[in-house]
């Protein structure tokens, strides 16, 4: 028998568990991408219900279904335009007011709703008691109890959405504006239903109430069409600003008719959440409690990630070995083990250390402290020209900036998010910290550590000194007014963060499956190649990555640029090769003076006269500030949409590079320090 | 007589309600819709660092002093 197929989307206000009921009911089965247009993630899954295919799209979290953001913008266009069969609401049951406010409006669009009340076992614990059959006559919506993280709930939610979906029939709900209100609605209705595209498109009541609540999204819709002088005409006889409020408080107004109904008691006073606050806020307390969790993080990740890599790095050893054994061509076998395992191996060994602090921040995200450390880093993070939720996205930084970039979608200020980009990849991630190990290592000794902590230092104040320069230059203007929602303390679950571990994550074995593999093979083409009037085989033994290759030529090229900072053309082509992936300048540096994988012989010949102190913490420093990573630079230019403001990143950091090392060798040579 | 202050001016766990907001559209909407609307009961639970931690109708929010000075409350 075919299967009948559904499309659902799941709507919701942000913190109300809907991505924990997505993954609830998709599982594995789920595709992450983007709206089309937009940086606003979209996920889809499937789930097949008995005989019924579901597909379900996951709505961007949002308040209302007004045009205040994108991701508004977004879930409206969609309910609106690609009208899927139910619109399943997730209600956070302990806070049913605010929540009812986006039932308002999804019934005002006449999408069919089921709603899903979740964490209702949260409220009936804190004594609310939910009648939810009064709730499904008043609202006339089917209601179903579901809680999301146990899975609970979930056969009842798609059972009710199935049956929803058969009836056909098509709701007309309405909220009652009042006479004066209801007046002007009916006047634009005669007048934009004349425009038989915008009426076929959208619900007339629908529009004529947003064209009275000031919707620019629609007022735009408007004005490109047959009616814009007649409904402007309309629109001028009204005091705007009253509307808007006046509306949304008859909505609430709709709400608080029917809550008391439904809600027999909602007990106030002090709950478990409060008293946790008031600690984790506190004047005194909230800083020192922040370090000492996010201290726990990296200690945790860093503790539980040695010996995972040390097992990836045998493995990739391993392989190296096995690849070497068994392949008899020269070439190929130079190509996969020199090549593409040593340079994939590279970047994987970092895997578990960024899994672990992705890890702990969605533990930490999940429990709802991040709602909390944001609030505690805002007034900081205001100083230096930036909001309290750019906070996250820059410790994430020091695992991987590329997650870290994305991670700033929940910015919602354009210019807040734009500088939050802007400035993240000064923040030293872990591809980095094997080039300082190694440099200072060989040329620092006992002191390594200090420098080391250093550059992780420097690449902080650089940071906010570039957040203050381009919020003062460039981006003018003060960060966007703060208020974000205290979500109440939940208990996180090691599967939901689990799953949202690997949705960031997986960007960061992507990069390794995709770019980077594609880097190295290049690489390792430009160092088999045979310079020109050099008399040798492609690939072979005497010119693999030496000064006979093309990467010599290129090396070469780039010398002069980088001489006046003390840099050969070896460590030139190093850091070319860096563009690809940080931790590359090192591996180059072995293949190009000759020692290979062994770090303690390249330290060897470094020290013996090829580096000296200064032009090796030149070099680190260069490798902290210069152009980031390309996977990087391909995040950014995705996420903010310009070719402008990434090329803008690119040359900042570099310029800021060469001046930074060029001090360093200049000053320190003239002063004799460290030679 | 209630006094009419901004919500900055509330002592920490005193009850109020909101009486008006003196934002632009975007941010009045905003606000509303977040639940501050005309008659809400709100509390504040701190108010410190340039910043208040708010109840209203049982949602908490931290915000910034900034806008929590363009909310008017009357302490009933």
């Amino acid at each position: 028998m075919e299967k009948k197929k559904i499309t659902i989307a799941l709507a919701g206000n942000p913190n109300v568990g809907k991505t924990t009921l997505f993954n609830a009911i998709t599982g594995a089965r789920q595709h992450v991408g983007n709206w089309p247009g937009v940086t606003v993630e979209k996920k889809t899954g499937k789930r097949t219900y008995k005989d019924t295919e579901i597909e379900v799209v996951d709505l961007p979290g949002t308040y209302s279904l007004t045009a205040y953001s994108i991701d508004e913008v977004v879930a409206r266009d969609y309910v609106v335009e690609e009208k899927p069969d139910v619109v399943v609401q997730i209600v956070d049951a302990t806070n049913l007011e605010r929540n009812l406010y986006l039932t308002t409006q999804l019934m005002e669009l006449g999408s069919r709703v089921v709603i899903a009340l979740n964490m209702w076992d949260l409220a009936e614990s804190r004594g609310d008691e939910i009648d939810t059959r009064k709730m499904e006559d008043f609202l006339e919506i089917p209601v179903v109890k579901t809680v999301a993280n146990r899975a609970e709930g979930i056969d009842a939610l798609l059972e009710e959405v199935v049956r929803e979906a058969d009836k056909g029939e098509h709701h007309e709900h309405e909220v009652s504006y009042g006479d004066d209100i209801e007046k002007k609605i009916i006047e634009l209705e005669k007048i934009v239903g004349k425009d038989s595209a915008l009426s076929g498109k959208y619900p007339v009541r629908w529009l004529s109430v947003k064209l009275l609540d000031g919707d620019e999204n629609i007022l735009e819709k408007i004005e490109g069409s047959s009616v814009a002088t007649q409904v402007n005409s309309v629109l001028s006889t009204i005091k705007k600003e009253d509307y808007e409020a006046a509306m949304a408080e008859k909505r609430y107004e709709t709400i608080n008719t029917v809550l008391p109904q439904v809600c027999v008691k909602c007990i106030k006073g002090v709950t478990f959440s409060d008293m946790i606050d008031r600690a984790v806020t506190n004047k005194y307390l909230g800083i020192p409690i922040f370090l000492a969790m996010m201290w726990a993080a990296f200690e945790v990740t860093f503790t539980v990630a040695t010996p995972l890599m040390e097992f990836v790095d045998m493995f990739f050893g391993w392989l190296a070995g096995v690849v070497a054994g068994s392949i008899t061509n020269p070439v190929l076998g130079s190509l996969l083990g020199d090549g593409i395992v040593a340079g994939v191996g590279a970047v994987m060994i970092f895997l578990p250390n960024i899994l672990l602090l992705f890890l702990m921040i969605s533990l930490l995200e999940d429990s709802g402290y991040m709602a909390r450390a944001a609030f505690v880093m805002d007034k900081l993070m205001y100083k230096i020209g930036l909001n309290g939720r750019s906070f996250i996205p820059l410790l994430m930084g020091f695992g991987c900036n590329v997650p870290a970039i994305m991670a700033t979608r929940t910015i919602e200020d354009e210019k807040d998010r734009l500088v939050t980009i802007l400035v993240n990849p000064f923040i030293s991630c872990g591809a980095r910290l094997p080039v300082y190990l190694m440099l200072a290592g060989a040329f620092f000794g006992r002191q390594a550590g200090s420098v080391i902590f250093g550059i992780y230092i420097l690449g902080i104040i650089v940071a906010i000194l570039s957040a203050k320069l381009i919020r003062g230059t460039v981006l003018k203007g003060k960060p966007s007014p703060f208020i974000m929602e205290l979500p109440p303390y939940r208990l996180p679950t090691l599967k939901a963060s689990a799953i949202h571990m690997w949705e960031k994550g997986s960007i960061y074995l992507k990069k390794a499956g995709t770019i980077i593999l594609a880097g190295v093979v290049f690489v390792w083409l430009l160092s088999a190649i045979p310079a020109p009037g050099v008399d040798a085989a492609f690939a072979s033994e005497e010119i693999l990555g030496t000064e006979d290759s093309l990467i010599g030529v290129l090396g070469h090229i780039i010398e002069p640029l980088v001489a006046p900072l003390g840099f050969d053309w070896k460590v030139a082509v190093a850091l070319v090769f860096g563009f690809i992936a940080k931790e590359i300048v090192i591996g180059s540096m072995g293949v190009l003076y000759g020692t290979g994988e062994d770090e303690d012989a390249l330290a060897e010949i470094l020290t013996a006269g090829a580096m000296n102190p200064l032009t090796a913490l030149g070099l680190m420093v260069f490798t902290l500030l210069y152009v980031p990573c390309i996977a990087c630079v391909g995040v950014v230019k995705k996420e903010t949409g310009s070719w402008k403001w990434t090329l803008f990143m690119v040359a900042y950091g570099t310029t800021l590079a060469w001046i930074a090392a060029f001090l360093i060798y200049r000053i320190g040579t003239a002063i004799g320090w460290g030679l | 007589m209630p006094h009419v202050l901004p919500l900055t001016m509330m002592p920490e766990g005193k009850e109020g309600k909101v009486v008006s907001i003196n934002a632009g559209q975007g941010l009045k909407r905003r606000l509303v819709e977040m639940g501050f609307c005309e008659g809400s009961l709100i509390t504040v639970h701190r108010s410190e660092r340039g910043a208040l931690v708010v109840v209203v109708n049982g949602t908490k929010y931290a915000m910034g002093k900034g806008m929590a000075t363009k909310i008017m409350v009357s302490d009933c």
